[in-house]
């Protein structure tokens, strides 16, 4: 920063406080010290995906492609087909939501199947996120919407298939914000 | 008198914790006068570079709530709500909730990129983020999934801390984000932004505009201190009174956007199944609720006679404005003291005398905020959202009084 710009803050301070109260209820002054973000930077980071599909990646797999890679890498925590245990069932569950014991997975509960290709790609497996390539990130998609009798056993997920997927539940969900 | 005794020494304070140190301990003679106590015999110990608690108090602890099978840190840990007095949890003992475990950043590395519909895409180190203008505020945290066990048919058998205690109350120290925000330039038509963590999960919620624009900051400092790493060292996004997920730990992205992104943790979990099978969506801010720590479950009332009875109450929609008592299961009600200070959206402890006559009695709090929202009875509140809603319980807590003076969580 340069000693001109130290007057200047100096100055807006002083003209604040003769101001009086204009100062200490208005704008704050910022050192505006954000570095310029190049493209390819953003991109490396740029991870998440939105339900109309903004940030999906090119590429695609399919519901065999992705019981490979499922057997590999998720069975050991989410059971065989998705079954559960250890960990989270990922299958199943449909009709439950209203009864005494509600059985939340992919297929009875997650209101947009864009989330599972965002979510697998930034956080599983759990022990190595970001260790699958994208097409596999598809495939283990179109594998688990498949096992939920979402898609077809043919159907390829890809960057315009996978926005288009309707999920059971998408119509039970009521958003609250900022009504209440 | 062997000095080792000495330590058992039985605390005059009202209630007997039954986890605490002096309870289930020999009872051994105090240091009455005339002897002069061991401590005025010898010098004492130096200065420590960072002070911990007495060693006396070492099993006020958080409490663990298991991880996932086969995963480390994907679990919480709540705050012992039953031992601490005041609005301010200590650092050590705020809650914890991770999502992947806590990871270890170094600050000279740490990155925050602001991108998306902004006129500039800029990045941030934290040594720039501690150059802007630093604003302090005290508030609450609180787990969405706080409180869940009162969602279950029976009453927890677990302590205040067990069952209530993923809340905790800090002063936060940060930089006020819409000053970030106006640096990088909004663009006509975006009204929320992607807020993401720089942990193994890439925890992400999406948050509305107008709440970035109003009271959210970046916290730097927790406590007077830089942030606990399991607080978000080196920077969280902290937003005042909301569901504490969102307050997105270890923030390294923010993307603004023109809708929700529908993250995991946005619809699969934090959305709150309703008895009919709908799920409410972004619940935000956490109820108008309250709690007495003192007596509650687990610790016994030696006796009849005058009590002070101790307790904390908070709303993520504005002030506390009233809490009110009740020692015979809601028939009569009585106006508890508020201690200053009593802030918006932060912890308020209230404190009333209580005369027992060591009969059975069921104790309640029920708190009223400034936007006039009442804290509703358990019975109540599960009639209009069921037992399924998992996230932002909030109904009244009771606590049994037997004529032994052991107290025990009830529905009543």
């Amino acid at each position: 920063m340069s000693t001109r710009d130290l007057v200047g803050v100096a100055l807006v301070l002083a003209l604040g406080g003769c101001a009086g109260t204009q100062m200490s209820s208005g704008a704050i002054e910022s050192p505006n010290l954000g570095r310029a973000a190049t493209l390819a930077q953003i991109a490396g980071w740029d991870v998440s995906v939105g339900p109309d599909g903004a940030g999906l990646p090119p590429g695609g797999g399919t519901p065999a492609a992705g019981a490979v890679v499922y057997v590999q890498k998720c069975q050991a925590c989410h059971g065989v087909k998705g079954a559960g245990q250890p960990n989270d069932r990922l299958v199943g569950g449909q009709g439950t939501l209203a009864s005494k014991a509600p059985v939340r997975t992919i297929g009875s509960y997650w209101p947009y199947a864009t989330t599972i290709f965002d979510y697998v790609r930034r956080a599983m497996p759990y022990l190595q996120p970001h260790s699958l390539t994208d097409d596999e990130v598809y495939a283990v998609t179109a594998y688990l919407l498949h096992l939920n009798g979402i898609i077809g056993e043919n159907d390829e997920m890809t960057a315009r298939t996978l926005p288009r997927v309707k999920m059971p539940n998408a119509s039970n969900f009521i958003v609250v914000y900022p009504s209440r | 008198m062997n000095p080792s005794r000495r330590r058992f020494i039985t605390r005059s304070v009202g209630f007997l914790a039954a986890a605490g140190a002096a309870a289930g301990a020999t009872r051994a003679e105090a240091t009455d006068p005339p002897d002069v106590p061991l401590s005025m015999k010898t010098p004492g110990a130096g200065m420590s570079a960072y002070g911990s608690p007495a060693r006396y108090e070492g099993k006020v602890t958080r409490e663990f709530i298991r991880s996932q099978p086969g995963t480390t840190g994907s679990g919480a840990s709540r705050t012992p709500l039953e031992s601490l007095e005041g609005m301010i949890t200590p650092s050590g003992l705020h809650f914890e909730r991770h999502h992947s475990g806590v990871p270890d950043i170094d600050p000279q590395t740490h990155r925050l990129l602001i991108h998306g519909l902004v006129k500039r895409s800029l990045i941030f180190s934290v040594a720039d983020l501690l150059r802007y203008p630093l604003v302090s505020r005290i508030h609450f945290l609180e787990c969405s999934g706080n409180s869940q066990l009162l969602y279950q048919p029976t009453p927890p058998n677990l302590t205040a801390g067990e069952t209530h205690g993923l809340v905790s109350c800090s002063e936060w120290t940060g930089v006020p984000l819409r000053l970030l925000l106006g640096e990088a330039g909004v663009e006509p038509g975006a009204s929320w932004i992607l807020a993401e963590g720089a942990d193994a999960a890439a925890m992400s919620r999406s948050i509305p505009m107008a709440k970035a624009m109003d009271d959210a900051i970046l916290a730097l400092f927790q406590n007077g201190e830089r942030l606990r790493p399991e607080n978000g060292y080196p920077v969280r996004l902290f937003l005042p009174g909301w569901e504490g997920n969102m307050s997105v730990k270890w923030l390294r992205r923010l993307k603004v956007v023109s809708a929700p992104v529908m993250t995991k943790d946005e619809t699969s979990r934090y959305t709150d199944l309703q008895a009919d099978g709908t799920s409410l969506m972004f619940t935000y801010p956490m109820g108008v609720k309250s709690l007495i720590t003192r007596p509650s479950h687990g610790m016994t009332v030696p006796g009849a006679g005058l009590h002070q009875i101790s307790g904390i109450a908070w709303s993520g929609n504005g002030t506390i404005r009233t809490v009110e008592v009740s020692t015979d299961g809601a028939k009569t009600w009585t106006k508890a003291p508020l201690v200053a200070p009593v802030l918006p959206r932060a912890l308020t402890r209230f404190r009333l005398p209580w005369k027992w006559d060591g009969t059975a009695a069921v104790l309640k709090s029920r708190a009223t905020d400034d936007t006039g929202a009442v804290q509703p009875e358990r019975d109540r509140f599960i009639a209009e959202h069921g037992n399924n809603a998992t996230f932002h319980f909030h109904g009244i807590q009771a606590w049994s009084v037997a004529a032994s003076g052991e107290v025990k969580h009830v529905y009543a």
